[in-house]
């Protein structure tokens, strides 16, 4: 058997087999450190279990967003009965004090870039991871 | 059918590549204009629109010409028109595609152009303007090619494009109706608060887009073995003559209401434009040039003996493009803005960037132009040997 | 990113019922939560307006107030150039009110310029021309901007008659490059988003006054529910004879001016 135009259909092939692995070998050695969120040390419960801000957090600030910007209401009720002010920067980061050690782990992992802190302020950085465990009890709003 | 783009002489290539530069100059600038946002342009808090939504707005009168040649053909069985009408098709095309691309241009956040379809809001014009446009341009690419093909073949069109072809008669004229209501529907601003203004774009368009395509028709005869004829290109003079008065009266009909009940609203605008106002006044000589032009044009092509020359009816038609251009892609969108809603007078001028992204676009559409046009005059040539 | 508000409920019931078993939660069934997130706006107008007493301002007025609106919404100072963001800012008399040209008016109002700002009008005309409701009505008369919505097209910018909106032709973050943010609780605007005077409706929300009113130390912004025939504004109204800004054109505007 004689396989016509050889050199065109192996210089093909080698050519799609490096640009499909492209971002294996692009990224190897790089590996990201694993992700290792801190959270904040004295307070015990966010606005929801963990389990569903850990899977959910993303619609949550979304539908927060729309609801707070479109239909002005603002006030979000956790599942243990208290009322929060439904905002990132002012409900969020009160207690998730630094967005380098908490939202940037994961996001940095997953190489995700939300748009939030385009327009949204993050906390100052503290200083020391000290002071996160600072971190004073969220305001509760009414 | 496409393939016969990919083989031509060597002045095709030449011209694909002359145009390609011009593209990568203009993508060049945009990626600059999208890293920086359009600070990078002459536009600014009083003058909001310029130099893109102006090439726009001129660009969708071009495209909506295209029924001139449709109409006559199909409606009116003015058979002459049979061999251009492509031509005509295709010129939409082109044209339509400048305009899309002159709005994401605009755009200050192009990424989320789609919130348009996302969040469909039929109280707005602009959500009409996009919806018009997109079909305008897809019944102009399915109608031609099809026909085309059809031609090619030597068999009768499907009978499917006989209705697309009646449905983009009226659509023509509703692409451009709907963008002078983009403008003629703000209570704030004097130069385009005017019911006459959606007439007086389709008569300007009229007369640009049948200009634009003796131009392009008389180059094709030059650069190809296909003669479009001598009939349809003298056809197309008549209706650039009547298009052009008509905008022309149009106009006077404008300047006189303005003038006449002598509201400063409306006035301002108008001073502005052709005699200056608070010692501002760039755009005077232009509009000046423009009248002119419009008025040579109507002198050179008003009589059917100098029309039949070839040379004068050149000369009148690049009057007409020029003048028209001047009007609708300069000044309309300037002298809208100017002077503002609190009467202040902020110049606008478009910067070197802006002129360059405006640049590619053009040369793009006539990128797209230049292939369509090579598909159907290869088509044509092949049927005539 | 599409759970809707639906799925995200039933995540969120039953991953509260798994974790209450484990810890002394108070577990709330999808439909409490769904009630729970219908919570009432904090304070409720149903049409917000403003008067805006020209006899009372004073020359250090204008600073405080427009700074005091600049600095609560972070607008970045791009004065001068082509690219200026503002929310409120001062006119000559024959620029606020350019349709009632008198050049024999008394020099009190000649000379003194008017506070300008969005007119928050009850037919805007920038809420009927946005092509994605990126700019809307709210249900307290306040015509919004959402930021995460707007795709810069402008149209608003030509619709309106009061020049009241701006454009981010640059980003406005490269101003605060330098500097600190002023109100770090209230974001930033992006590039290539358009943005005006919301009314201080985050400020609202908490029940306090628009940032404009509490700095006018004079008292001359009075802010209040139009539709509220007790309301201070009302009561104001009643009292004097008031303006507004190219009332023919049909726009409604919330904005009083008395001279």
């Amino acid at each position: 058997m004689k396989l016509y135009d050889s050199g065109k259909i192996i210089t093909g092939i080698v050519i799609f087999v490096i640009l499909m692995t492209f971002p294996f070998w692009f990224n190897m050695g790089r590996a990201a450190p694993k992700p290792d969120p801190k959270l904040p040390k004295n307070v015990k419960n966010c606005v929801l279990p963990k389990d569903t801000i850990k899977t959910s957090h993303m619609q949550i600030l979304n539908n927060w967003r729309d609801e707070v910007v479109r239909d002005n209401k603002r006030s979000f009720v956790a599942f243990d009965g208290k009322h929060f002010d439904k905002s990132l920067s002012n409900t969020c980061m009160k207690c998730h004090s630094s967005k380098k050690q908490f939202c940037d782990q994961c996001h940095n992992y997953l190489k995700v870039t939300p748009y939030c802190w385009d327009c949204h302020i993050e906390p100052k950085e503290p200083k020391e991871s000290k002071e996160t465990a600072e971190a004073k009890e969220p305001k509760e709003t009414k | 059918m496409l393939e016969r783009a990919l083989v031509g002489p060597k002045k095709y290539w030449t011209g694909l590549i002359g145009l390609l530069v011009l593209i990568g100059i203009g993508a060049g600038c945009y990626f600059l204009q999208y890293q920086k946002g359009l600070t990078i342009t002459g536009m600014g808090r009083d003058v909001s629109w310029g130099f893109y939504i102006a090439q726009f707005t001129f660009l969708v009168g071009v495209a909506a010409s295209a029924v001139m040649l449709v109409l006559p053909y199909y409606l009116h069985h003015y058979k002459a028109f049979g061999k251009i009408t492509i031509l005509g098709e295709f010129l939409a095309v082109a044209a339509v595609s400048m305009c899309l691309m002159f709005i994401l241009a605009d755009l200050g956040r192009p990424m989320r152009m789609l919130n348009v379809l996302l969040y469909p809001t039929p109280g707005s014009v602009l959500f009409w303007d996009m919806t018009v446009l997109n079909g305008y341009l897809f019944l102009n690419i399915i109608i031609g090619w099809v026909i085309l093909a059809a031609e090619r073949k030597g068999v009768a069109p499907p009978a499917f494009v006989k209705p697309l072809i009646y449905i983009s008669i009226p659509w023509a004229v509703s692409i451009h109706t709907v963008t002078a209501f983009l403008y003629c529907g703000l209570p704030g601003r004097g130069y385009w608060l005017t019911a006459i203004l959606a007439a007086r774009f389709l008569s300007s368009a009229f007369a640009a887009g049948p200009s634009l395509l003796i131009i392009l028709c008389l180059l094709v005869r030059k650069w190809s073995k296909f003669d479009p004829g001598k009939e349809p290109i003298q056809a197309l003079g008549t209706i650039v003559t009547y298009a052009i008065i008509m905008n022309v009266f149009f106009f006077f009909l404008e300047v006189f209401t303005v003038f006449y009940s002598r509201i400063p609203e409306h006035m301002l605008h108008f001073k502005y434009l052709f005699v200056g106002l608070h010692g501002h006044g760039i755009y005077v000589p232009w509009m000046w040039a423009a009248i002119i032009l419009c008025f040579v044009a109507i002198a050179l092509l008003l009589t059917r003996k100098a029309r039949a020359n070839e040379k004068i009816l050149l000369a009148g038609a690049i009057c007409v493009f020029l003048g028209t251009w001047i009007d609708k892609g300069m000044g309309m969108i300037a002298g809208g803005f100017t002077p503002s809603p609190l009467e202040h007078v902020t110049e606008y001028v478009p910067s070197a960037p802006e002129l360059f992204i405006t640049l590619g676009v053009w040369a793009t559409g006539f990128l797209v132009l230049t292939i369509l046009y090579k598909v159907a005059i290869s088509v044509k040539e092949e049927l005539a040997s | 990113m599409s759970l809707n508000r639906r799925d995200f409920l039933k995540i969120a019931g039953i991953t509260a019922l798994g974790v209450g078993a484990a810890s002394a939660f108070e577990v709330l069934s999808g439909k409490q939560l769904e009630a729970a997130l219908k919570a009432a706006p904090l304070t409720a107008g149903k049409r917000w307006a403003m008067v805006v007493d020209t006899r009372k301002l004073r020359e250090e007025d204008y600073h405080d107030v427009i700074t005091a609106c600049h600095t609560s919404h972070n607008v970045p100072d791009f004065s001068g150039t082509k690219d200026e963001i503002k929310w409120i800012w001062a006119e000559p008399f024959e620029n606020a009110f350019p349709d009632s040209p008198n050049e024999y008016v008394k020099p009190e109002v000649k000379d003194k310029p008017f506070l300008v700002f969005c007119n928050q009008c009850g037919d805007a005309p920038c809420v009927r021309v946005c092509p994605t409701k990126a700019t809307f009505k709210g249900e307290d008369g306040i015509t919004m901007m959402d930021m995460h919505r707007c795709i810069g097209c402008r149209y608003c910018m030509a619709a309106c008659p009061y020049g009241a909106r701006s454009f981010n032709f640059r980003d406005p973050r490269t101003y605060f490059a330098d500097k600190e943010v002023p109100n770090r609780e209230f974001p930033t605007r992006t590039r290539g988003v358009v943005e005006k005077c919301n009314f201080c409706t985050e400020r609202l929300a908490k029940g306090l006054y628009p940032a404009c009113v509490e700095a006018c130390k004079s008292n001359a912004l009075i802010f209040g529910d139009l539709d509220d025939p007790n309301s201070e504004v009302r009561r104001i109204l009643r009292a004097n004879f008031s303006i507004r800004r190219k009332p023919q054109l049909g726009t409604d505007p919330s904005i009083f001016y008395i001279v």
